[in-house]
């Protein structure tokens, strides 16, 4: 068998697990965005149709699975596992959509890192033999994370600049070990790393180290450079931490700026709302979901995609605690690097 | 609020990323509080003369006319446009009483949907709550040392 | 000329706020908390009495009036019955804000929903 480990943190796939489908469910304000036309639905009413914001945000995942499991073609008994995983306390968006759903399913927790995570473990489990196919979910709502995280919706305050905007919506993707590509190749796993930063409203600048420590992390272990790929896209670090990523990433000896982006940056239209830009697990999932995804065929041949999460609570932050952040990178590819590993 | 200590290396990070954050724009915040809040009080003033030409004293028409400006924040809120003033004007729209209807209603609204006794009566005072219990301990406090040096 | 002087005290105050949230890391609730206590610790002293006849509403409708009305209401009830006033007297003059903000506070609640 293939080696599958590769340096420190980071794992091969050697058995070519291909992203067949996916499908993205988002809020009037992402709908609004320059994403706008790639995504497969826009939803107005930020309750969907519910009584409550969590009960609405479990609709959206569901809406983007049914939607994903429609474009592959395939039927709930030919997926073997899904992941998937959101910001609300103990998961419930994700667990009460799978509760909708006859598929075995693991529920995970990496706040905004999450869909990365997802394609890391699914990717493994496709690798491992234990599945021929799996589906990769991520979600999250607005509303459901202000009151969670800050403050009722309807109170009157003021965000600084440094603050982002919790991207609603949901992205679903199905991985299968037959497909005609893009591929996943390789996965860098990251560690939590806690700079010192405590402030909720700026977390930018909490993820972005982890993010420069997956990614650099990822090329030591490849030997790959920055120029390998065509894009490298981190998934919230918005405007304040994606400028604070780029010098990090200098003064570690690598020159990404002219192939760098986030998602954060990518979803809003700058405004007094969205701020420095978006975040939630929603964020990197239905930006390269709806955008990127179909870039694979035309203009990119390979990209690294590393979602960024903080961990934090507002048990944590009241507590004075810092805040610890995580980003796992993936590396999905066109073509299968033929006889490079 | 508690702070956690840092390392050495957390503190350069934390010194370097704050000197390059984005500042809020203060001169546009104070002019844009400054107007807000100065309005929101010259209408409590128009309420506060309507009692008195009314027949209260100024003492008297106190009491209502925060009541009035009270609900014109809880209404505000319950039809969704507090927030977006909120946005617009920080602290000219927290400061004033309207702003302390709107702590007060938002997470009971909020709330509703766990249920009236422990959504929206357990929670109506999350923010207001500590205003009051400070509020009425400082009070009490002045109330002591007043009593202490007078009586 | 009351409007003026309401509008000119009302926005100062106000601004003074703005100043605490967005050069401090106070949140909302602490600056709050903060003009609550002021308020009631001037009235003590005798000044926010002065701010009254300066601006009107501009001082009352404030948090910070809210401060004055909960120690002007002890400073009352101690002057009238002694001792005790320091415990009857806290919501003496608050209590018609505070009754109405709950009241109407439920009302609300049950009228509206969040919008979001």
């Amino acid at each position: 068998m293939a080696e599958k480990r590769l340096g420190e943190d980071t794992v091969l796939f050697s058995s070519f697990p291909s992203i067949i489908a996916t499908a993205t469910t988002v809020g009037k304000k992402e709908g609004e965005g320059p994403c706008a036309k790639y995504f497969d639905k826009v939803v107005r009413d930020p309750l969907y149709g519910e009584g409550t914001w969590e009960k609405a945000e479990s609709k959206f995942l569901l809406e983007s699975v049914r939607k994903a499991l429609e474009k592959s073609r395939l039927t709930y008994d030919q997926i073997h596992f899904m992941f998937s995983g959101d910001l609300l306390n103990q998961i419930t968006a994700s667990n009460f959509a799978a509760r909708e759903l006859p598929i075995p399913f693991y529920g995970l927790f990496g706040a905004c890192s999450t869909f990365t995570e997802g394609l890391t473990l699914g990717g493994m489990a496709i690798d491992g033999g234990f599945a021929q196919r799996v589906l990769v979910g991520a979600s999250s709502h607005y509303q459901a994370a202000e009151r969670q995280y800050r403050y009722p919706t309807e109170l009157g305050i003021q965000k600084p600049p440094t603050a982002q905007r919790t991207v609603t919506g949901a992205a679903a993707v199905v991985l299968g070990k037959d497909g005609p590509g893009p591929f996943l190749t390789a996965a860098t796993i990251g560690r939590v790393i806690d700079m010192g930063i405590s402030d909720p409203m700026n977390m930018g600048s909490a993820m972005a180290p982890a993010a420069v420590h997956t990614i650099v992390q990822h090329f030591k272990d490849t030997g790959r450079n920055p120029d390998y790929y065509d894009m490298i896209i981190t998934g919230d670090l918005a405007s304040v931490g994606k400028v604070l990523a780029e010098d990090l990433m200098k003064k570690e000896g690598y020159d990404v700026s002219d192939r760098y982006t986030d998602c954060g940056v990518l979803i809003y239209k700058p405004d007094a709302d969205t701020l420095a830009g978006g975040s939630g697990c929603g964020c990197s999932a239905v930006v390269f979901s709806s955008y990127f995804y179909p870039l694979l065929q035309e203009e990119y041949r390979r990209l690294l995609l590393v979602s960024t999460g903080a961990l934090l609570s507002p048990t944590t932050y009241q507590q004075g605690e810092t805040i610890p952040a995580i980003a796992h990178a993936v590396a999905i590819e066109r073509n299968w690097p033929e006889g490079e590993w | 609020m508690v702070m956690a200590k840092l390392t050495r290396e957390q503190k350069a990070y934390k010194e370097w990323a704050d000197s390059r954050k984005p500042r809020p724009s203060l001169g546009r915040n104070i002019a844009v509080a400054f107007v807000v809040g100065g309005l929101i009080c010259a209408l409590g003033q128009g309420v506060l003369n309507y009692f008195i030409s009314i027949g209260m004293s100024a003492k008297e028409a106190g009491g209502p006319t925060s009541a009035v400006m009270i609900l014109l924040g809880a209404l505000l809120t319950g039809l969704g446009i507090y927030d977006r003033i909120g946005k617009f004007a920080g602290a000219g729209s927290i400061v004033p009483i309207t702003g302390f209807a709107n702590s007060i209603v938002a997470p009971a609204l909020e709330y509703k949907r766990e249920g009236y006794v422990m959504g929206v009566g357990a929670r109506m005072f999350q923010i207001a709550g500590p205003v009051l219990v400070y509020g009425m301990s400082t009070a009490w406090l002045v109330g002591l040392i007043h009593w202490l040096i007078h009586k | 000329m009351d409007f003026v002087y309401a509008f000119l005290l009302g926005g100062a105050i106000c601004a003074l706020g703005q100043i605490l949230l967005d050069l401090t890391p106070l949140t909302p609730a602490h600056v709050l908390v903060l003009f609550v206590c002021s308020g009631a610790v001037l009235s003590g002293l005798g000044i926010y009495e002065i701010l009254i006849d300066f601006g009107g509403a501009g001082a009352t409708i404030p948090l910070p009036g809210f401060g004055h009305t909960l120690a002007s209401g002890v400073i009352q009830e101690i002057e009238a019955n002694g001792f005790w006033g320091i415990f009857s007297g806290v919501l003496e003059n608050a209590s018609v804000g505070l009754v109405a903000a709950v009241v109407i506070g439920l009302v609300i609640s049950l009228l509206f929903n969040p919008k979001g």
